[in-house]
Formats: structure tokens, sequence, C-alpha cells
């Protein structure tokens, strides 16, 4: 086990920066997500740290080491592949033990390892089978067995889930979670899937076109996003351009102190409420538009309000969402407190 | 009711392509088991070419040679060739392309000018004619075929499976021999297979390159023919005909030219 430093790390393909001096730090034991849109450069970063990349510029260590010269198969990691990558004409035991094999800790440790990981992730029963013999899930599982049994400093999780089918995405995420709590093994995983890295990250790294945009825990990031693309790509933010705040006659927004010039305002579209009359509490803004969109999804319900040609979407638990021909006039409204200032990075640039 | 009438015309004219193919090799196999030297009617079962050919030795040390050489010729070419493949899948290079583009001329270009070219060339270097100058010959004739078919096979292996081994510590060779070699494995053997074809079967180069006291089996078949024809030359045409179908389907069902298994 040990913590990772990514420093100032820099990769160009030809013209193309895949990765634009990214720093990031991932404490010992910790569970860490790479987030961001496709091409932001979050599976080259992972890449970079197993070491099928080397880099342009920067330093990557691994404990103390320093690793860029290392090659893949002396850094003790342990890595997980989109596909799984299981090795087809080996039976499950045979993968797992594969790494086993390479270092030569003989038969019977062999053996006694192998059925260490097969009994962690419950598939005692499932050593002889070859890997076309077996389900979605339990592939992932044989994958994840095979990539700590040997006990690496790292684990590196390639997009691990997105695979599988929803419900099964779900129960392989506590499952991820369990196992990687009790080896205690630090974990970097790539996701495109925001729900999914908010959900099991210590700590999460948004990747834009190849740079860092920013760092922190999940909870941190998500209150406070540092730009409007942060805002956007994590949950649904309803982003209000300066210009465009008082656009619908009878709004009311009470715009914070510390707003500039070169911000917006964001509100989170679970933070706010629609209803056919004014709200007229304290401490609250309100906008007034048209009803375009009414979407029931079970528990939950997604409305989408035309306010002047700024479209601002609401969620909330469907029984408290009034049921609504599109095309009426409503109230969109929030919480003061629930409003944030999200500094404008294209504005600022201009 | 057309459907079924050009049904007809179809197998009809396949068996027609199949009679044109194969009836000639069917009349000398029958022949080497006729009794009369000279294609006589009615048929009389015999062995006695096949006792004949028992004991020419000329013939016996030819098949020798020629069966030697393809062994040599598969052993070399298969491994070069299997090494070029893993090559030219693995790594990125700048003469890739052209060096893929020019593995298939020698596929097209007429044995009697590769034949003459090689000859120059050896007599060139001062190597000369002789059973090594017929082997490198052979290798460089077989090669493209090994190349191709083991690259085909390549074609379907997932090269995150040698990532997925280096991650867990395995260096090159290790990789090679535990997870690609097993999967292209078919490949390989279908590859070998096409080079002991090409070779055994080989008559233009091995006849310019090889010493007239030291024929190959084609070259020898070839120069008796012209001092005049004995039914011996049917049994043993007969038999190497046997012998490169049953490579050919084996290494058809290797390398699933005949469609999917």
């Amino acid at each position: 086990m040990a913590e990772v430093r990514v420093d100032r790390v820099t990769k160009r393909f030809g013209t193309f920066t895949a990765l634009d001096s990214v720093t990031m730090d991932f404490p010992d034991g910790g569970f860490f997500a790479l987030l961001g849109p496709s091409g932001s450069g979050k599976t080259t970063l992972l890449r970079a740290i197993a070491g099928f990349i080397f880099l342009d510029q920067g330093s990557i260590r691994i404990g103390r080491d320093s690793v860029e010269t290392v090659p893949v198969e002396k850094r003790e990691i342990g890595m997980m592949f989109q596909n799984y990558a299981l090795f087809p004409n080996m039976t499950v035991g045979d993968n797992i033990g594969f790494g086993l094999r390479v270092r030569k800790v003989g038969a019977a440790e062999e053996r006694r390892r192998v059925g260490e990981a097969l009994e962690l992730v419950q598939l005692s029963e499932f050593s002889n089978r070859k890997p076309h013999q077996l389900s979605g899930g339990q592939r992932q599982r044989v994958a994840l067995a095979r990539a700590i049994v040997t006990n690496p400093r790292v684990l590196l999780l390639d997009e691990p889930l997105s695979a599988l089918d929803k419900a099964l995405r779900v129960d392989m995420q506590t499952e991820l979670k369990r196992i990687q709590r009790e080896v205690g093994i630090t974990t970097i995983f790539v996701t495109h899937d925001q729900e999914e890295a908010l959900t099991l990250a210590d700590k999460i790294g948004i990747l834009r076109t190849g740079r860092m945009v920013q760092s922190g825990s999940p909870r941190e990031v998500y209150k406070n996003p540092i730009d409007l693309f942060t805002a956007e790509f994590l949950g649904e933010a309803n982003i209000l351009q300066h210009d465009n705040l008082a656009r619908s006659p009878g709004s009311k927004i009470n715009v914070p102190n510390s707003a500039g010039d070169m911000s917006a305002l964001a509100v989170r579209a679970e933070n706010t409420t629609v209803s056919t009359l004014e709200p007229m509490m304290d401490g609250v803004s309100k906008m007034r538009g048209v009803l375009t969109r009414r979407v029931f999804a079970g528990a939950m319900g997604t409305c989408v309000v035309d306010v002047a040609g700024l479209e601002i979407k609401v969620i909330g638990r469907d029984a408290e969402i009034p049921d609504l021909e599109t095309g009426v006039e409503v109230w969109v409204s929030w919480k003061n407190e629930d409003m944030f200032v999200v500094p404008d990075a294209a504005k600022r640039r201009s | 009711m057309s459907g079924s009438i050009l049904q007809t015309l179809g197998k009809a004219w396949l068996f027609a392509i199949l009679f044109f193919l194969y009836a000639p090799i069917l009349v000398m196999a029958l022949m080497s088991f006729n009794a009369s030297p000279y294609y006589q009617l009615p048929f009389e079962f015999s062995l006695e070419w096949y006792r004949d050919l028992a004991g020419n030795t000329e013939i016996k040390e030819a098949a020798a040679r020629s069966v030697f050489i393809a062994i040599a010729t598969t052993l070399i070419a298969t491994a070069l060739g299997t090494a070029a493949s893993i090559a030219l899948f693995r790594y990125e290079f700048r003469a890739k392309r052209i060096l893929q583009i020019l593995l298939f001329p020698p596929i097209a270009i007429p044995w009697l000018i590769t034949g003459t070219a090689m000859l120059i060339f050896f007599f060139g270097i001062g190597l000369g004619r002789g059973t090594p100058s017929v082997i490198i010959g052979h290798v460089a004739l077989a090669l493209p075929y090994v190349i191709v078919v083991v690259s085909a096979r390549l074609a379907t292996f997932d090269a995150t499976l040698e990532e997925a081994a280096r991650s867990l510590g395995a260096g090159a060779w290790t990789v090679t021999r535990r997870v690609t070699l097993p999967w292209i494995a078919p490949g390989i053997i279908a590859g070998a297979l096409f080079a002991f074809a090409v070779s055994f079967d080989q008559f233009v180069v091995s006849y310019f390159l090889s010493e007239p006291g030291d024929s190959t089996l084609p070259v020898l078949i070839y120069t008796s023919i012209r001092k005049g024809f004995t039914p011996e030359i049917n049994a043993i045409s007969t038999i190497i005909i046997l012998v490169s179908m049953i490579i050919m389907l084996i290494a058809a069902r290797f390398s699933r030219f005949g469609g999917e298994r």
C-alpha cells in the first residue's frame, strides 16, 4: 500500500496535449475517482500511473519511489480493465494465480492466496470455470481478485463498472467499496459517471481537455464548483447569467454580495420548486415562466420551466410537484442560501 | 419454380467445376493402379508401379530431400513469420505500412521471375546453387503466407490481455509465451502447414536453385517426364497429391479458411 503523487504531468500525442501539467495527490488507503467527459485525459492519467504511457514532463511517485522510468511489470500495481481482460485460455483460478506464478511464490502459497482472493470476492466454487462460463458481474469480480491478489501498492480501475447493467452496477459499487475497505488498498478509478464518482470516492479529480479542473472531496466539489463546467458536470445545475437574471416580470433574485461581474449564479435542480401561486415567503428567490416539460420517473419527477428563453430544470419528489399541463404559467423558486456563485471561466478569459 | 431451376443449374455448375478440377487427378490416380504402362483399358488393378517406386533410390532420395527441405523451411519461416506478425501487431513504427504492403507482391510475382532473380542473387553473393540456397529461397516464398495467416489470427487477439499480463508483473517473454502464443497457436499451425505445402510443392524455384544431382521431388518428376514417361510418376504424384491435400485440409481447419468452425 502506498500513496501516489502525480506532479505536473504532461503528455502530448503529436500536437494533441492529452495531459497538461496535471497535479493530484492520492493519500494512502483512499478511494479516488478521476472524472471527466471522454477525451478529458482521465484514462491517459490512469495509464500513465500504470506505466503504459511515458511522460513528456512531470513526475509520478508511488510510495517513496519515482516511477517515471519503471516499466509496468515492475511498478507493483494492480489494474482492472474495462473489458476485464481475463485470459480466455485459463481457468478462473489460473487467471487469479497468474501474478503469483510470475512472482514464483510456490504452488502451495499460490493455492492459499488464490483461495483467499476467491473467498474475498465470493467466488470460491468457480475456481475451475473458464471466463466465458461466467456472467458479467462474476467476471468483474475475478478481474478484481486477480488485480489485488499480488498485494499491489495501488489498485487502478479503468471504468470498472461501465459494462454492467444498472442494477448490477449499484451492487458492484457496494461490493467494490467493501473490498477496498477490507483490503485497505489505495485505489484510483476512472469513470465518466458522476453519480458513481460521488458515491464511491473519498476524493475526486475532475479533468477537462487534459487539465485538472478541480479536486477535493465529493461534497466540497459538489457544493463549491470552481467553474461553470464543474457545476454543470456534477449534478444538474441551473446557471443564471447576470444578463438574464431579471428577464421575467416579477422575478426577485437575491444576488449574493460575493458575486462580481465575472461570475454566474447557480442553483441545483433538486433545490428548486415549482408552484402555480407566487411564493411569498422571505428569503426566497423566484422567477416566473412557462412549464415546457413535466416528466414522471417513479418517486422522482422532473420538469423544465422556460423563463424568457432560459431553461430552468426542477427535480423533486414527484408528489411535491403539482400535476400541471405544459404551457401553464408557473413560478420557480429556491431558498437564497441554496444559490451559489460560480466563477465564469469563459467570461474571465474574454 | 424458377428458383429451383436456378438452384439445379447452380449445382450443375458446381459439379462441372469440381469435375474439371479433379478428373485429371483422378485419372492419374487410377492409372497409377493400372497394370498397363500405356494407359490401356480395360483397367487391371496392380501395385506394380508402387513396387517399382519402392525400388527406385533416385526417387526415394529426392523425396527425402524434399521432405527435409520442407521441414527446414517450415521451421524457419514459421519462427520468423510469427515473430514478424507479433512485431507488426504490437508496435507502431514508421515503415510499418510499407512493410505490410511489401509482403504481398512476392505472392503475386511469377515464381519464374522470383526464381531467376534468386539464382542471379545467390551466384552474385557466391552461395551458388544447392540445398542451402533452395531452403533460403523457399523460406522467402513461404514467409508472406505465414505472416498473412498468423496476422489474421492476431487480429482477433485482444491487446489488453498483454497489458493485463504486464500489470501483473510479467515481462515481455512471459507475456508472449503465456498469453499471446496460446491464443495464436492455431494460426501458427496453419501458417506452418502452408509453409510446408509451399516448399514441398515448389517446382520453379527449386529447379533454378538445386544442383543437377541434388533435385527435389517435383524437379525430379519434371526431368523424368522429359526423358520418357513411366507410370511410376503417376504413383509418386498420387502420393504427393494425397499428402498435399491432407496438409491443406488441416491448414484450412486451423485457419478457418472454409468459414466459421
